[in-house]
């Protein structure tokens, strides 16, 4: 089935490529100043999930919607997410994208498509319907993309939203991230199925499953849906599998190590799978660039992470003044 | 508009809704059952929307609480004005995370980049037996929750100029519909109406009764009552219950020295507890008596007539609230 599927070209590939990189470099460095006591925040770590919204995002536009979750800062550097902006709300400070108020879990660009990121499981699905619906009243081909988790494939908003996307022929992509734990539950304590793609079946939209680690299979599975989306054919279940190196919450297991619940083999290869190194390998291999080009790349981002770190910690902190502020439209007396 | 009319406030709430999508194409409406094909609404508010305004404004939902408000945020996040109707007051609790983590928080979260302006109607109030899940009055849970605007207005002239005023509104706001006075008919003056602005209804100088939807014509039959007795009531419509006139009720009581607030949610709690406690923080010293709250039974409400007539409070409980008010 996948082998029909449309193929990245070479300068596709090398765009995920830097997208799942500056994903990769920055949870990296994001993990590191949480350790060094720099910022002091829930993160929710997407080391392991990079190629997912890198492969989906080459072919969105700042157009399109995402709506995506609390673990979902790969999302939003994928779409383009401002990374000086990221920093500063990462850190707190009156100059992030939020003005400190929301914090890794609420990060929201509006220029670049990024409608809401959620804390709460789930409920990324009826927003990004919303959303969807929207983009077909407006008839310009947008489309509004749902990123959620395994978890969350069993919450009552995953069957309303889906149903109701399908109903009304919605421009919708539902994105599964199968990292194969609902927060600390293995995915066979949570459901008999084995695919959660199964699903879509009954609410009549079209479901796959792929190998989410795989660019080819992302891309040309993303493809597929974004393309009939914006044709007005309505939305695609795509479950996308893959792994979550660092755990539920940073700091429940040692880097490297699994988390208690984790299945020591399964987390073993996964990791010898990683597959950011994976698509650096092939592009040397197929030529597409030079160690010395990739090389040139990524240190392009730790400069472009240096100064976003940098330029966040100096910012200062928002005025307490904030708070009777976006309350309402109007400041609270 | 000049003209006055006379309407229901079913009629006038459809009425608002008509001319405010007529006004604006970004208006749109959602809910279960809104469509003519299923009938335009159970109560049949929303009759010959869809009609006029086509189904791809006009929006049929299945039984799906958490999409009706999720679509509705997600539409307003970009651009649109949807009003999106849970039926029944009690069922808000079924789409509770979509209104008080989504809708009232995303303004602030986003540090006002994004904002929701959705108008969540619903409708609820004892009277006709429905019982423990389809009368409860829960305003005060959204009243509550920062980021969310309640209206509840006791008229057909109120309910028209609210509506409108909520769906102008840049904010999600919970628009309360009482099913026993939804026949009552009133002079619609088509003006406009400034959210957060109570009125008075009637003026009066010996005690203050402040109350909203139905529980305003209990007050004024209350005060109709006493007026018999020399007793001169004023009665204040709340109007908006979040976030309420603090200016309007403070004045009148501090001419009247006397406040009594009446509402058909429970007391404990309530909405009444927070008018209450400002009005002793900022008028002590000039009261003549002590605050006196009447509301809902803390109990679910009841099925059977006489105990769900018990359940709400009637003029005749005002009444007496007044008297020992004076007698102070």
């Amino acid at each position: 089935m996948t082998s029909n599927y449309p193929k990245p070209d070479a300068a596709t590939l090398l765009e995920i490529y830097k997208k799942a990189a500056l994903i990769k470099q920055n949870d990296d460095r994001v993990l590191k100043q949480m350790k060094a006591g720099k910022l002091v925040m829930p993160f929710y770590s997407t080391r392991g999930q990079e190629i997912i919204p890198s492969a989906l995002s080459v072919s969105l536009t700042d157009e399109d919607y995402i709506s995506t979750i609390y673990r979902g800062v790969h999302d939003m550097l994928a779409k383009g997410f401002p990374l000086d902006e990221m920093w500063a709300e990462l850190a707190g400070r009156a100059t992030g994208t939020c003005k400190g108020k929301g914090g890794p879990m609420h990060l929201t660009c509006p220029s670049k498509g990024m409608m809401v990121t959620t804390g709460i499981v789930g409920s990324s699905m009826p927003i990004a319907t919303g959303l969807g619906w929207a983009a077909k009243l407006e008839g310009k081909g947008r489309v509004s993309v749902a990123n959620f988790g395994d978890g969350a494939a069993n919450i009552g908003a995953f069957h309303e939203s889906l149903n109701m996307a399908a109903l009304w022929k919605l421009p919708v992509l539902f994105i599964c991230q199968n990292n194969q734990y609902a927060e600390h539950t293995a995915m066979k304590y949570s459901t008999l199925i084995d695919k959660y793609s199964i699903r879509a079946a009954s609410y009549g939209m079209p479901g796959v499953t792929v190998n989410g680690n795989d660019p080819d299979e992302m891309y040309g599975a993303a493809k597929i849906a974004i393309e009939r989306a914006r044709a007005g054919e309505g939305p695609t279940l795509i479950e996308a599998i893959t792994y979550r190196f660092n755990g539920h919450i940073v700091g429940e297991a040692a880097a490297g190590e699994p988390s208690h619940y984790m299945d020591t083999a399964q987390y073993a290869q996964a990791l010898k799978n990683d597959p950011v190194p994976i698509l650096r390998a092939r592009l040397i291999a197929q030529g597409i660039a030079s160690e010395a080009e990739i090389a040139a790349i990524e240190a392009g981002i730790e400069a472009r992470l240096d100064a976003a770190m940098a330029a966040a910690y100096a910012a200062p902190y928002p005025d307490v003044a904030e708070l009777k502020r976006d309350v309402f439209a109007e400041e609270i007396a | 508009m000049s003209e006055t009319k006379k309407l229901t406030i079913l009629e006038a709430i459809n009425k608002a809704i008509y001319d405010a999508m007529e006004a604006d194409p970004k208006v749109l409406l959602l809910g279960e059952e809104v469509g003519d094909e299923q009938g335009g609404g159970v109560m049949g508010v929303t009759k010959g929307l869809s009609a006029t305004f086509g189904t791809d404004r006009v929006k049929s939902t299945p039984i799906s609480e958490q999409a009706i408000i999720g679509a509705a945020i997600g539409a307003s996040l970009a651009g649109y004005r949807p009003v999106a109707e849970i039926m029944l007051m009690n069922f808000l609790a079924v789409p509770m995370d979509m209104i008080t983590n989504h809708a009232a928080k995303l303004r602030f979260m986003s540090g006002g980049q994004t904002n929701v302006p959705i108008v969540i109607r619903t409708m609820t109030g004892t009277g006709f037996s429905t019982g423990g899940q389809h009368s409860d009055y829960t305003e005060a849970w959204f009243a509550h929750t920062p980021g969310i605007k309640v209206v509840a207005p006791s008229n057909a002239d109120d309910a028209y100029s609210l509506m409108r005023a909520a769906i102008e509104d840049d904010d999600p706001v919970i628009f309360i519909e009482n099913i026993p006075t939804y026949w009552t008919p009133s002079e619609v003056t088509f003006s406009k109406v400034k959210l957060g602005s109570a009125k008075i209804v009637q003026e009066g100088s010996d005690a203050t009764v402040i109350a909203y939807s139905r529980m305003v014509l209990e007050a004024l039959g209350a005060a109709k009552a006493l007026a018999k007795d020399g007793i001169s009531v004023e009665v204040l419509d709340l109007r908006t219950v979040a976030p309420w006139d603090r200016a309007a009720v403070l004045a009148s009581v501090e001419k009247t020295g006397r406040a009594i607030i009446v509402h058909e949610a429970v007391k404990q709690y309530g909405v009444g507890a927070e008018i209450a406690s400002v009005i002793n923080e900022e008028l002590w010293g000039k009261l003549k008596a002590p605050v006196q709250r009447l509301g809902g039974a803390f109990s679910a409400v009841p099925f059977s007539k006489p105990l769900e007539t018990a359940y709400a409070p009637v003029a005749a409980d005002i009444v007496a609230a007044v008297h020992k008010s004076l007698a102070a």
